[in-house]
């Protein structure tokens, strides 16, 4: 009879594959996020607990002293003011850096879209393999070239090299971004008068909202993340938060403070973390745009 | 003084050249309708007397000026593109006011065209609305006031209405041929490739074929003595009727020959000398061709029946050649009926079976 005919929603059934599927993303999981929960519960230690042994155990008597330490006190090889020095000192390198190469990125993104630029695809092949060149080999001619320029050691330093490193990849976001925008609306711009920067501040950057969102994330992961960079160009004054870090982790007098070293990593970690908990849904927005659109 | 004149202009894409030497003089006040297939060039021609393409020889002259080294802006022209290229971020308001605001002119006179647009285009209810609420028969409406607020000498349609459901197709259709009217001295250029739009807005249409004009006239004319085969089958629908045959010299008169079927040419009117014994072919439109009992062509049966509505058309077929006729819409011919075919020699067209020219 007409009874057995399938209508409505499927009956959901727990088939061995979904179990499976559960298990692994479990599994998963768990290997992700163990690590950061042991990072977090033995920053909360203080160092008599720790002696234990008992790494999974939760703590205690927990206390943000470690915390506190690592941020201000914590010594970096000879002095000891913490990490909060290097914090600071990333933050200046990742505001111009972040900045300035998305603001280069979507210029020249919008550029080799719209306008016919003598050379246009040449420039963008160069692009293309600078973006795929791995940077080692560019290290030391670089440093020969800041010695030479006389900038080298310096913010002006490290920011130019995060421009320069970060410029192949925003221009290939920006110029997939803008290829899917229909070349109607920017002649359109064109006849009612716009120019090469009207049409794009006030066209074509007010579209491109979800880009510059990408955009960002990226930048500001990768400079905040970047170690060699900064150890290499930034001198010893603006040594980033990931070298000192280092510096923090490896300077061995006396018992290692665990608790400290897991703390102070958690600080430095803190502000990727922050930027994709805040941002996940437009990052993988973005990321998809950029592939179907590619 | 043409209002557009463009002379002897050629396009390039790099090492492709689009147009040779491509000439044609718009009068002030005229619509004019760009008419092709896909690929013959006409956005491309559109694009150049804009401004928005470079053209690598010629020169385009527009109110009696040169514009061809001038910016798009500068032209006294307003364009209107398919794609209604809205700026997604901008209400409409802002969307019709941009061009003015660009070239700073003063915000009542940005105030007093806009409202004056709108009304013309009934969108007054709809300026603080962003593009992506609207419907398309909304965008392209508010994409032709912001070509309207230019105050423009020129207006440019790139396909105006082809993103548009039928209904609406011809309701804008309507309006764009009002608003011809109201503007009064506006110039108008009109890509098409829909042949009803051309007939009923034109008051010339150019027929282009692969880069190349193939007739330049009014619909009348290009619609009663297409230039070449490829006009005189591209334009009407149904398609004209094509009979290939031979012209032969027949008691004093010529006489066009196809197999079994004769026509006496007595009122055609040649161009130049008619070339005798040549394979020529014979082009009639479904409405020209009657149903006659004593018709001049008999032996024909009805294949098929298409009741249209308004009209009728039938198949008809002698075993050899197949014809349509249409006939009125409340025919009551069916199928398999025997029918007689009566024609008008100087209705009809001639066309040389090698050139395809109209003789
Ligand atoms: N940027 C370009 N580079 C190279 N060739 C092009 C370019 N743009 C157009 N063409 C060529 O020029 C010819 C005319 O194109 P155009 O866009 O003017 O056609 P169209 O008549 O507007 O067609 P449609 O009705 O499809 O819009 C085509 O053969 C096309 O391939
Ligand atoms: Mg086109």
């Amino acid at each position: 009879m007409s009874a057995s005919l399938p209508s409505g929603p499927r009956p959901r059934r727990l088939t061995p594959g979904r179990i499976g599927l559960y298990a692994f993303l479990l599994t998963a999981a768990v290997f992700f996020l163990l690590p950061l929960w042991i990072m977090l519960i033995t920053s909360l230690k203080p160092m008599e607990e720790i002696r234990l042994g008992n790494i999974l155990a939760l703590p205690m008597a927990p206390t943000l002293e470690a915390w506190g330490k690592a941020w201000s006190s914590a010594c970096t090889g000879l002095d000891c003011n913490g990490i909060s020095v290097g914090f600071w000192n990333s933050v200046r390198i990742l505001v111009p850096s972040v900045i300035l190469s998305i603001a280069l990125g979507a210029v020249n993104g919008y550029a080799l879209s719209f306008w016919r630029v003598k050379g246009a695809n040449v420039l963008f092949g160069v692009l293309l393999i600078g973006a795929f060149i791995p940077y080692q080999v560019f290290l030391y001619p670089l440093v020969r070239i800041f010695s030479q320029m006389g900038i080298y050691n310096s913010l002006t330093c490290i920011v130019l090299v995060h421009v320069i490193f970060g410029l192949p990849t925003m221009t290939l976001l920006f110029r997939n971004y803008y290829a899917g925008i229909p070349i109607e609306l920017f002649k359109a711009a064109r006849i009612d008068g716009g120019g090469f920067w009207t049409i794009f501040l006030r066209v074509m950057l007010p579209m491109s909202v979800p880009m510059l969102v990408v955009a960002t994330i990226l930048q500001v992961t990768g400079i905040w993340n970047d170690f060699i960079f900064g150890l290499t160009f930034a001198g010893r004054e603006n040594l980033p938060m990931t070298v000192q870090l280092n510096n923090i982790v490896h300077s061995t007098q006396g018992e290692r403070a665990y608790n400290v070293d897991m703390a102070a990593t958690m600080l430095a970690a803190l502000v990727p973390l922050v930027v994709y908990f805040v941002s996940g849904r437009w990052f993988v927005r973005g990321i998809a745009a950029g592939a179907v659109k590619g | 003084m043409s209002a557009v004149s463009i002379r002897d202009v050629s396009v390039a894409f790099e090492a492709v050249r689009v147009f040779d030497g491509l000439s044609l003089d718009i009068e002030e006040g005229e619509f004019v309708v760009l008419l092709g297939p896909s690929g013959c060039g006409k956005s491309t021609l559109l694009n150049a007397v804009a401004g928005l393409i470079d053209v690598a020889d010629g020169q385009i002259f527009i109110g009696g000026r040169n514009v061809t080294w001038e910016e798009p802006k500068d032209r006294g022209i307003a364009m209107v593109f398919q794609s209604y290229a809205l700026y997604p971020r901008m209400s409409v308001r802002e969307n019709m006011s941009f061009g003015l605001r660009m070239a700073k002119t003063p915000k009542a006179e940005i105030g007093r065209r806009v409202a004056q647009a709108a009304e013309l285009l009934q969108i007054g209810h709809l300026l603080d609305r962003r593009p992506d609420q609207l419907s398309g028969g909304q965008r392209q409406r508010v994409a032709i006031g912001r070509a309207l607020v230019r105050d423009a000498a020129v207006f440019l349609f790139d396909e105006p209405l082809s993103n548009l459901d039928a209904m609406l197709r011809n309701e804008l259709r309507v309006e764009i041929k009002r608003l011809h009217a109201r503007l009064g001295k506006a110039t108008m250029i009109y890509v098409t490739h829909d042949q009803i739009e051309a007939m009923t807005l034109a008051d010339r249409i150019v027929v282009m074929r692969d880069q190349k004009v193939q007739q330049i006239g009014s619909p009348a004319e290009i619609y009663g003595r297409p230039a070449n085969l490829f006009v005189a089958g591209f334009i009407g629908a149904p398609q004209m009727n094509f009979l290939n045959g031979r012209l032969e010299a027949e008691g004093g008169g010529l006489s066009f020959v196809a197999g079994t079927l004769r026509l006496p040419l007595a009122g055609y009117a040649f161009n130049g000398a008619p070339p005798v014994g040549q394979e020529v072919v014979l082009g009639v439109r479904p409405e020209h061709l009657a149903l006659a009992e004593a018709g001049l062509w008999q032996g024909f049966g009805v294949d098929i029946v298409e009741p249209m509505g308004a009209d009728t058309v039938l198949w008809c077929s002698d075993g050899t050649h197949t014809l349509q006729v249409r006939t009125t819409g409340t025919s009551r011919i069916t199928r398999g009926e025997r029918v007689g075919l009566g024609l008008d020699p100087e209705q009809a067209s001639l066309f040389a079976a090698d050139t395809g020219e109209r003789l």
